[in-house]
């Protein structure tokens, strides 16, 4: 066996990689909106880095393991429990049979991401296990959890590979957060003046924060006219300008197409940081050209396959 | 034509912009830069979206870089041979029209000044070119629907329409793949499933296909239907063709 879900939390998902190859069909990629988050759990206790994990956000749920195993959490600190007491993130922790783990208040951050060693033994849908919550297909029965929920360990681990090596500093999260932005596909549909304000002042993160995505309150970025578009394309981190002037960020669970005006497209990197954000936090915007944001995709993409070898070769 | 414009979609997509209007033309080349991408077997693209106008080239930064796909992308867009109409499917949709089945169906006629035979009549002697899929899983954006069985949105949109709904709102026409609020005239409904997530292939038809509404009595649209659940029945598919009838 596995997990048993007690109580659910606000929001838990069952997330990966996403799909890939079916946006053309207008079906949302999905996936874990803070990727590098997930994995660093996965590689924490062994697992290839897009095994699917649980997106646990802001409250979390209190579940019962049914089996032992090894789990890591990473991401936002929402305060882990085990048995009763902290239980250390970015670590790997053996769980026994009966075991609790719960979460208690939100610290920093606002999505965790809990890993199970060898994976959850989920039905692989178009090529994930994530759950699509519009379309109601993928993860556990393409809905959140609920209580009373249970999944079975894949190939739960009685041992980890050089265990004593498996924990990672937390990084820290909260105050003002910088988001690069590559300008474009339609940054000729704003004036001067709108461009100069969407990079110069600062906005805050509103309570309509989904897993589709981000809305901001803040200054009216000034558009040349207010014609939406012929609907294109929707790439991930692209914000979105609608006729309101305040900017939406567009995330995992997004609608392939859209009519509104992108002024620009967040820098792949900078899409985990805006997964832990909260309603009230403050964000900025700073310029990035396309070749500076690539250099460190690629930067961190390999520090994270060093990491991989370093843990699990 | 315009030539087309290359935009910066981050640091892992592209959009190539092929003019700034809906025609069959544009959307030809959208979808003929496609076909010819996938046949370059160019490395690290990982996925591309059709739209009426553009095509969003999502790609792999680590394994190609911007300036080298802008390179290779911009060369393909400029020799794509003249827009393929008529390269897509036909695709047959089975519909019962009016009753239960689409109680919107008097409504769009006494707008259309016409007998509701005259609007399954019109609206099913067409082929109609699917431009792109988006909003709903393979909710197709479809053109060319004969302005004379035009209707308005209803003022307060239904709450919820049930999955395989086949509507008109405005100058277009579409199937609701899954239940969702709208504010579309019903004029029928499909036994099949457009969309079907555990289905070999989720989506019945691509952008660049044409769909032909065939109007099927309600005993036909409930032998469909059987068969459709059980996953036994298959659309009929014919190749190539045009927006005119038969």
């Amino acid at each position: 066996m596995g997990i048993e879900m007690i109580k659910p939390g606000l929001l838990t998902t069952v997330q990966d990689f996403g799909r890939t190859g079916y946006q053309k069909l207008g079906i949302s990629p999905s996936g874990a909106l803070d990727r590098k988050a997930m994995i660093l759990a996965n590689l924490l206790v062994a697992n290839s880095a897009g095994e699917a994990v649980l997106e646990i956000t802001m409250m979390g749920p209190e579940l019962r393991f049914t089996a032992d195993n090894f789990v890591a959490v990473t991401g936002g600190d929402l305060s882990p429990v085990l048995n009763g007491a902290p239980m250390p993130r970015y670590a790997a922790i053996p769980v026994k049979d009966g075991d609790v783990l719960s979460f208690g208040p939100a610290k920093s951050g606002c999505r965790a991401y809990l890993a199970f060693a060898g994976g959850l033994k989920l039905p692989v849908v178009m090529g994930s296990k994530s759950t699509n919550l519009k379309c109601g297909f993928g993860g556990y029965g393409g809905r959140k959890l609920q209580a009373g929920d249970a999944i079975a360990f894949s190939s739960p681990k009685k041992e980890l590979p050089f265990f004593p090596l498996r924990t990672l500093e937390a990084p820290s999260f909260g105050g003002e957060t910088i988001l690069r932005v590559i300008l474009g596909p339609q940054e000729d549909a704003f004036t001067e003046e709108g461009v100069r304000t969407f990079f110069e002042e600062t906005y805050q993160v509103t309570p309509r924060f989904d897993r589709m995505g981000c809305a901001l309150d803040g200054p009216v970025v000034e558009c040349r006219d207010k014609a939406d578009i012929i609907s294109d394309g929707i790439p991930a981190g692209a914000v979105q300008i609608p006729s309101s002037g305040k900017p939406i960020i567009m995330l995992a669970d997004r609608q392939t197409t859209g009519g509104y005006t992108k002024i620009g497209t967040v820098a792949s990197v900078d899409l985990s940081l805006l997964a832990q954000c909260r309603p009230g936090d403050s964000v900025r915007f700073q310029r990035i050209s396309v070749g500076e944001a690539q250099k460190l995709l690629r930067k961190e993409t390999k520090k994270l396959s060093k990491l991989n070898r370093y843990l699990n070769e | 034509m315009q030539e087309p414009r290359i935009l910066m979609a981050g640091d892992s997509a592209l959009t190539v912009e092929f003019g700034n209007e809906i025609s069959e033309e544009i959307n030809g080349k959208v979808l003929a830069l496609g076909r010819a991408l996938r046949q370059s077997g160019l490395k690290g693209i990982t996925e591309t979206i059709p739209t009426y106008r553009s095509l969003l080239i999502c790609y792999d930064p680590c394994v190609i870089r911007y300036s080298s796909l802008k390179r290779k992308v911009s060369r393909l867009a400029n020799h794509l041979g003249s827009a393929a109409s008529g390269a897509g499917r036909i695709v047959e949709i089975p519909v019962c029209y009016g009753g239960e089945f689409g109680e919107d169906l008097p409504d769009v006629a006494a707008h259309a000044g016409m007998a509701e035979d005259d609007v399954v009549r019109i609206h099913s002697s067409k082929n109609y070119l699917i431009y792109m899929l988006g909003f709903l899983p393979g909710f197709a954006y479809l053109g060319g629907m004969d302005p004379r069985i035009a209707t308005p949105r209803l003022k307060t949109p239904r709450v919820k329409i049930p999955a395989g709904s086949v509507a008109i709102g405005g100058e277009q026409t579409g199937i609701y793949p899954i239940a969702s609020p709208g504010g579309w005239r019903l004029i029928g409904s499909t036994p099949v499933k457009p969309y079907d997530p555990n289905r070999e292939d989720p989506i019945l038809y691509r952008a660049g296909d044409r769909i032909r509404f065939v109007p099927v009595p309600r005993e036909e649209y409930l032998r469909i239907h059987s068969l459709s659940e059980k996953g036994e029945y298959q659309c009929v598919v014919r190749e190539g063709g045009s927006s005119d009838g038969d």
